[in-house]
């Protein structure tokens, strides 16, 4: 019988290879595989957003809103009080770039002004014959960037002698866009300012809540009953009606942040809460109680950046309801005064009926705030498809 | 169960205890109190008050006594039904809120079962429509309804409603019928005057609603018993209805207690701007003058009417699902 045992100093009937034994070679991911399995968390929260289309749309737009706040006085084609005198109400003009068949660029007509002496309405009619060229990256109105450097450097202006009101003017002859421009960089910033107060109010209280539970828990339980079973909108007015009418307007900017904030940290404060009851069952917690860990640093280091992503998810969601109550407050004249100017301010003065028929353009602040209210709307509920990537 | 109720009726005192001290708190903090503004009010107008009807109300409120006395006494009388002398009406606060208040109730039901009608359907619609454009469209709809504030929708709308259809602007009835007895033209004229509102005040509430509903069924329908049912025949219809749309109907039922004081206080806001007769642009007046009996007392029926709403659905929900029931406490 043949056996496969060669015989001594004869070479081996197959082949063996001379690298070493590697019994998983065959469970070993290639390049590809390594990358989606074993991707870190953050990855997969990346991936599962830009599953979101419209999320990621948002999260863009609103990227761009906050950068244009940075440089408001550059982009506002005016100053934000330049009042033009002898423009008062105008209506929107248009930006054309053909005349009579001709390329000239972009530039607007001049206006001329008529006062209807039956019904005392200004008429503005375009006038064909003047033309305003627009340039870009040039010298206008002069401003103090960010209130300290001076400059005069503008995104769009026009030719001398003529305007450029894109989107009207307002009862004293302001500019409606600059005003809109301006006002983005203080309503943009109530609600961010406003919920980061309420995050630290709703991780602390609802942190120590959670964590101890026991009465500490019952007593918090109590006080976020009692705040959220008062309507918001008459308790902002009750804590508005506090603000001293002395107080600068940008202290009054920042009492009405605190406001707001100060009835929407209980929503946060109850979902912290509620996580906190289960996860501080987990092992980890009580090895960090074992090795010495005060009840702070288990809060803040070990239990709550395991839901950040949930908070950071909600707390998109409920910024909307802050820039709505800041508008609605302003609208009351409860909120933000003038000079300060923010979209509720723009808002208040659309306040009658006689505006939406006379001048219809007064009321064009609703719409970057449905868009901005939309786009965080959108953004929040991708944020929150993401924060758990693993379902 | 008899327990649960005890224990959850016990529990209602402490909270309403604590709300009384918080809205007294909130009304007493500004400086000031209405005489003064009433006062400084009346000189700027060049008339004189006689100072001994002030001195006279001031003592019959008690406004001469410490703060802790004050809020003994506001108590005392709101336990006993009486919710104070409004400054402004001149009148007891339970005239001025009372003849208001059935008008208020009457917006907000209607409202709220606008916002049922129309949100349901919806809801419901874009569940079982996942991802389709019809879902997408009507969730883009309802969260332009969220987004926009409603002062502004009432304006525009009342600005329509007025070229498109005559209907004229403003208040929840034609002048000529204000403090008429009832009528079958008063009547229309209510009608015609509550589209309106109904549609502004609705719209927010509608959106904020389908997206719950959308969010609680999809959550259902995903479950297996859903697959068992319709791998077992029963038709599409019934298999929606029978179990995952009731399972999904628990939120609806929690959210009674927010209902209620809404129902009472009416959307503010739109009512200013449409200058309804409703209780909500009384309440903000009062807020701001300072009124202090008015808008504590006012704030305070809001809150004990929460209090009560959550009870409510508290219990209901005890009753529909025994999880809750034995466990004694909901679920979140």
């Amino acid at each position: 019988m043949k056996t496969s045992i060669p015989k001594n100093g004869e070479p081996m009937g197959h082949f063996v290879s001379d690298a070493a034994f590697d019994p998983h070679s065959i469970e070993q991911l290639n390049d590809e595989q390594k990358a989606y399995y074993l991707a870190s968390q953050k990855k997969l929260m990346w991936w599962k957003f830009k599953l979101h289309k419209l999320a990621v749309v948002s999260g863009i737009f609103l990227a761009l809103v906050y950068i244009s706040i940075l440089f408001s006085e550059f982009l506002a084609p005016y100053d934000l009080n330049h009042r033009h005198v002898k423009n008062i109400y105008q209506p929107p003009q248009s930006v054309h770039l053909f005349h009579e068949g001709q390329f000239v660029g972009p530039f607007v007509y001049g206006t001329k002004y008529e006062l209807n002496l039956e019904t005392l309405a200004r008429t503005y009619a375009p006038d064909s014959k003047k033309i305003y060229k627009l340039s870009f990256f040039c010298s206008g109105d002069k401003y103090k960037f960010w209130g300290v450097i001076p400059a005069d450097n503008h995104l769009v202006c026009v030719e001398k002698g003529g305007t450029l009101f894109l989107l009207g003017t307002d009862r004293l002859g302001r500019d409606m866009l600059s005003r809109i421009i301006y006002g983005t960089r203080i309503s943009m910033t109530i609600g961010l300012i406003g919920i980061a107060i309420s995050f630290i109010l709703g991780i602390s209280i609802g942190g120590m809540a959670g964590y101890y539970g026991g009465w500490v828990d019952n007593i918090v339980q109590r006080i976020i009953e009692v705040i959220q079973s008062i309507p918001s909108i008459p308790l902002w007015l009750a804590i508005a009606a506090i603000i001293p009418v002395s107080w600068s307007p940008i202290l009054v900017y920042f009492a009405i942040s605190v406001v707001l904030a100060l009835l929407d940290w209980t929503g946060l404060a109850r979902a912290v809460r509620s996580k906190l009851l289960s996860l501080r069952e987990e092992d980890y917690v009580l090895a960090a109680e074992l090795m010495g860990a005060k009840p702070r640093r288990i809060i803040l280091r070990h239990l709550v950046p395991g839901f950040m992503s949930h908070l950071i998810a909600s707390a998109t969601l409920t910024i909307p309801s802050m820039i709505l109550g800041e508008t609605a407050l302003s609208f009351l004249g409860l909120g933000l005064r003038p000079p300060v100017t923010s979209w509720g301010v723009l808002l208040n003065e659309a306040q009658n009926i006689n505006v939406v028929v006379l001048y219809p353009w007064l009321i064009l602040p609703v719409v970057p705030v449905v868009l901005v209210i939309l786009a965080f709307n959108f953004l929040g509920d991708g944020l929150r498809d993401a924060a758990d990537p693993y379902a | 169960m008899v327990n649960y109720l005890l224990y959850r009726l016990a529990a209602a005192v402490p909270t309403l205890f604590l709300i009384s001290l918080l809205i007294f708190a909130v009304i007493e903090l500004p400086p000031g109190d209405y005489f003064e503004t009433f006062l400084a009010e009346q000189e700027a107008l060049g008339e004189t008050v006689d100072p001994k009807k002030i001195e006279y109300l001031k003592e019959t409120y008690g406004f001469d006594q410490p703060m802790p006395i004050r809020y003994a006494s506001w108590v005392w009388g709101l336990l006993h039904g009486d919710l104070g002398y409004s400054f402004e009406y001149e009148l007891p606060v339970n005239d001025v809120i009372g003849s208001r208040v059935w008008m208020t109730m009457l917006v907000s039901f209607i409202t709220i079962i606008f916002t049922w009608l129309i949100a349901f359907p919806i809801g419901i619609y874009s569940a079982t429509h996942k991802y389709s454009w019809g879902d997408y469209g009507l969730t883009f709809i309802g969260l332009l309804g969220l987004a926009t504030p409603n002062f502004l929708l009432a304006l525009i709308l009342m600005y329509f409603a007025n070229v498109w259809f005559g209907t004229s602007i403003g208040h929840l009835m034609d002048a000529e019928f204000i403090d008429q007895p009832m009528s079958w033209a008063k009547f229309v004229s209510v009608v015609e005057h509550l589209v309106i509102p109904v549609i502004v005040i609705g719209t927010a509430g509608t959106a904020a609603m389908i997206r719950r509903l959308r969010a609680n069924l999809l959550d259902e329908l995903q479950k297996q018993y859903v697959t068992t049912a319709k791998a077992k025949g029963v038709p599409p219809f019934k298999a929606l209805v029978k179990y995952p749309l009731r399972m999904s109907l628990n939120f609806f039922i929690s959210d009674i207690g927010s209902i209620l004081p809404s129902v009472i206080s009416g959307a503010e806001v739109v009512a200013i701007v449409l200058s309804l007769e409703t209780t909500g642009p009384l309440l903000i007046s009062a807020l701001k003058s300072q009124d202090m009996y008015l808008a504590g007392s006012f704030l305070m029926m809001l809150a004990v009417l929460t209090v009560i709403g959550v009870l409510i659905s508290d219990i209901a929900l005890a009753f529909l699902d025994p999880r809750i029931r034995l466990k004694g406490g909901r679920q979140k």
